[in-house]
């Protein structure tokens, strides 16, 4: 079981937490809900629970999950594109089945 | 496909829930628009990577337009159609314009209202349209970066924008088809990037030097409530005379003849990329190629700083009116903020850092810093930050009030006042009968109308025939957190109503507004003795008025022909006196005609109560007791 991201992400994910001021790392998960039954989370760390699972990112970024979202998540690549204008992340994630069109919620 | 951004811990929205809402810097100049992403504010770049949008926008025949870069280009060669600099006519109505003389180069045409109206190859445009095709086109960059339809924007204008600036610059929104959530103070807006909102309480300076213009606002943060206590500032000086300065002298060096426009411009061009490059270095090469002939001077820091100098000092006058208006010290400032491209330049930083003995903020990008701090306030006015306590506040740049019986401002909300507020007086009619009472909007510190800005006027009408002051009249004034008025009138007795919403007529400009502040500061004492002198006059016009009506209705009846003649004759000496300006005299001879009338009021007081107790028996009376 592993998550893993590209440079490009843990350098961006690096770059918010100092703008930021303070955070333990970047959490991963997903939550029930949206148009195809699952959404995406993506959240500053303040504080990594007992029984989450933490991962080590490059450029000493840690990512952090929890057991239910791994189950869904095992096997994502956190990425940092750019479309046109538009830049930001998103999940390579290889247990989803059907997105909806715009991608923030999915199903597996 | 929506791309995610990081949400704070356990912030997370819903899918399809997070609102996108921009800042939105609509400048003289440049424009801007920046979010918050990540939970960082940053502007966003055109498909170029430019972050500014050149505030310009040109018409074509075709009726297609260009907004930006593009259109700028065109500025010289096809000047008629290409309009720069529309900032400067939002909110303002065609006199005023004659007052900005070669600043509005364009072919106007005025239609009813009172609007002016730029005639180009595309048709009419109003200052407003202009504005909103340079709106559409920042929100059309932000939606493709963000990816999504934006829920609304907070745009900032200029401290000392009056309500019809204020309006024309909403209208422009709507016109664009953009959400509103507020109109943010610029100056506040630098604040706020910094996060001083967030700070200790107290007097903040905000040094905006432009391309064109420059700006310097003293705001108080009180309670969470950013109070301007004054704008002060020279619409004619920017970057623009810095770069000419420094133009100037290398054609004196190299003998360069600068008549021609094109020669000019690309001087121009050059001497600002020196001046760029002299914020970092200590000296700029400047090689010209004209007419086929190579040149290259060298400028030191040290000369720039020499030739700019005086204009830096200017604007260090500026600043020091500024503080005197806002009645503070040079040391009670807490924090400096920079705003304006030409802030990077080293002897403007240091003449700063020098005038208010503090270290200026410079840490944020000048051109964005505006924009930056809108889009933070943008951010937590969609509701994308649930938990943060910041809300905040304007207040009211000049008192808005009601013209009152002979000429008077009555101030209903005080200038400095937080917004959004509403405040009602109850007033009265003035004569028997009055069925209709106009009501006047005005703007100002100064207590005759014809000292303060005329903002609207409307008529209540159907109030029923009473007697001189018994009606009540409840005037609400009502400004929303833009800053824009709503009065409302209801006679309470009747219930009729009617109200008027400030629409932009004519506005106000900077200058006209430090103008206004300084002209009530000197002319308090004078301003006091006028209005006693005046409310002496309507006390007199009151008695004369009651007592000729009364005189037609009973005074043949009631009175000997020679009290009859007396007492007219009191009223032609009182009627005289008002016409004079000698507020003790007319006081006496209030008190004067008041007591040659008694003996007749008590008469008429008798006639008519024998006139009621007529046909009726004493145990009539009794009963109805």
């Amino acid at each position: 079981m592993a998550i893993t991201m590209t440079d490009a992400a843990a350098e961006h994910v690096a770059r918010y937490i100092e703008k930021r001021g303070h955070g333990a790392g970047i959490r991963l998960g997903v939550r029930t809900s949206g148009c195809s039954g699952m959404a995406y989370v993506l959240e500053f760390v303040d504080e990594v629970q007992d029984e989450d699972e933490v991962f080590d990112g490059p450029q000493d970024v840690r990512i952090v999950i929890d057991p239910k979202s791994l189950l869904y998540l095992d096997g994502t690549e956190l990425d940092f594109v750019k479309e046109g204008l538009n830049e930001g992340f998103k999940f390579n994630n290889p247990n989803v089945s059907s997105e909806c069109g715009c991608g923030e919620s999915f199903n597996v | 496909m929506a791309l995610l951004q990081i949400a704070e811990p356990g912030q997370s929205e819903a899918p399809h829930q997070h609102k996108l809402a921009v800042g939105i810097d609509l400048g003289t100049t440049n424009s801007l628009v920046a979010s918050v992403k990540s939970g960082e504010a940053v502007t966003i770049p055109d498909i170029d990577g430019q972050h500014l949008l050149p505030s310009v926008v040109r018409y074509m025949p075709c009726g297609n337009h260009l907004v930006g870069a593009e259109a700028r280009t065109y500025a010289a060669s096809d000047p008629d159609n290409t309009i720069i600099s529309v900032k400067r006519l939002m909110g303002r109505g065609v006199s005023d314009l004659k007052t900005l003389g070669d600043e509005a180069p364009y072919q106007f045409d005025v239609n009813d209202g009172g609007m002016p109206y730029i005639k180009t190859a595309a048709g009419n445009k109003s200052p407003v349209q202009v504005s909103a095709d340079i709106l559409k086109t920042l929100v059309a960059r932000a939606e493709e970066a963000l990816g999504g339809e934006l829920t609304g924007a907070v745009i900032t204008v200029p401290a000392y924008f009056d309500d019809a600036q204020r309006q024309a610059t909403k209208d422009a929104a709507t016109l664009a088809n953009i959400k509103v959530l507020r109109l943010l103070n610029e100056p506040t807006a630098a604040a706020v990037a910094y996060g001083l909102d967030q700070g200790k309480e107290g007097v903040i300076a905000v040094y905006d030097l432009g391309g064109g213009t420059f700006d310097i606002s003293i705001l108080r943060l009180n309670k969470g409530v950013f109070e301007v206590l004054s704008t002060g500032g020279d619409s004619a000086l920017g970057g623009d005379d810095l770069d000419l300065a420094l133009a100037d002298w290398i054609a004196q060096q190299l003998d360069i003849d600068i008549d021609g426009n094109s020669v000019s411009r690309y001087l121009m061009e050059k001497s600002k990329q020196a001046k760029e490059v002299l914020s970092g270095a200590d000296e700029a090469t400047i090689d010209l190629e004209i007419k086929g002939r190579k040149q290259s001077i060298t400028v030191t820091r040290a000369k720039f700083d020499e030739l700019v100098s005086p204009l830096v000092k200017r604007t260090i006058r500026a600043c020091r009116r500024a503080l005197k208006d806002a009645s503070v010290e040079a040391e009670d400032v807490l924090e400096v903020v920079m705003v304006g491209g030409s802030t990077r330049v080293p002897l403007v930083r240091e003449e700063v850092k020098q005038f208010f003995a503090r270290e200026p903020h410079i840490k944020i990008d000048p051109d964005c810093v505006v924009a930056v701090g809108a889009s933070i306030q943008a951010d937590v006015l969609a509701g994308n930050k649930p938990d943060s306590g910041m809300l905040l506040l304007d207040v009211i740049p000049l008192s808005l009030g009601i013209e009152t019986m002979g000429g008077l401002t009555e101030k209903i909300i005080h200038r400095n006042t937080s917004i959004p507020v509403a405040r009602a007086q109850e007033f009265t009619t003035y004569q028997d009968g009055q069925t209709a009472m106009a009501i006047h909007v005005v703007q100002g510190e100064r207590e005759l109308v014809s000292d303060c800005r005329s903002l609207a006027r409307f008529v209540l009408r159907g109030i029923p025939p009473m007697a001189a002051g018994a009606a009540k009249i409840r005037v609400t004034y009502q400004v929303d957190a833009d800053g824009l008025l709503g009065v409302h009138a209801k006679e309470l007795t009747s219930g009729v109503e009617s109200s008027i919403q400030v629409k932009p007529s004519y506005g106000l400009g900077d200058v006209e507004i430090a103008e206004m502040l300084k002209a009530s500061y000197l002319n308090a004492a004078e301003d006091k003795d006028m209005r006693a002198l005046r409310e002496q006059q309507v006390d007199a016009d009151r008695l004369i008025v009651s007592l000729q009506d009364a005189l037609v209705a009973d005074g043949k009846q009631l009175l000997s022909p020679d009290e009859y003649k007396l007492l007219e004759s009191e009223i032609e000496k009182l009627i005289e006196l008002r016409n004079g300006s000698d507020l003790v005299a007319i006081e006496r001879g209030v008190a004067a005609l008041s007591k040659a009338s008694d003996e007749y009021a008590s008469r008429r007081m008798d006639h008519s109560i024998q006139k009621a107790l007529q046909g009726h028996s004493i145990d009539e009376l009794g009963e109805s007791e």
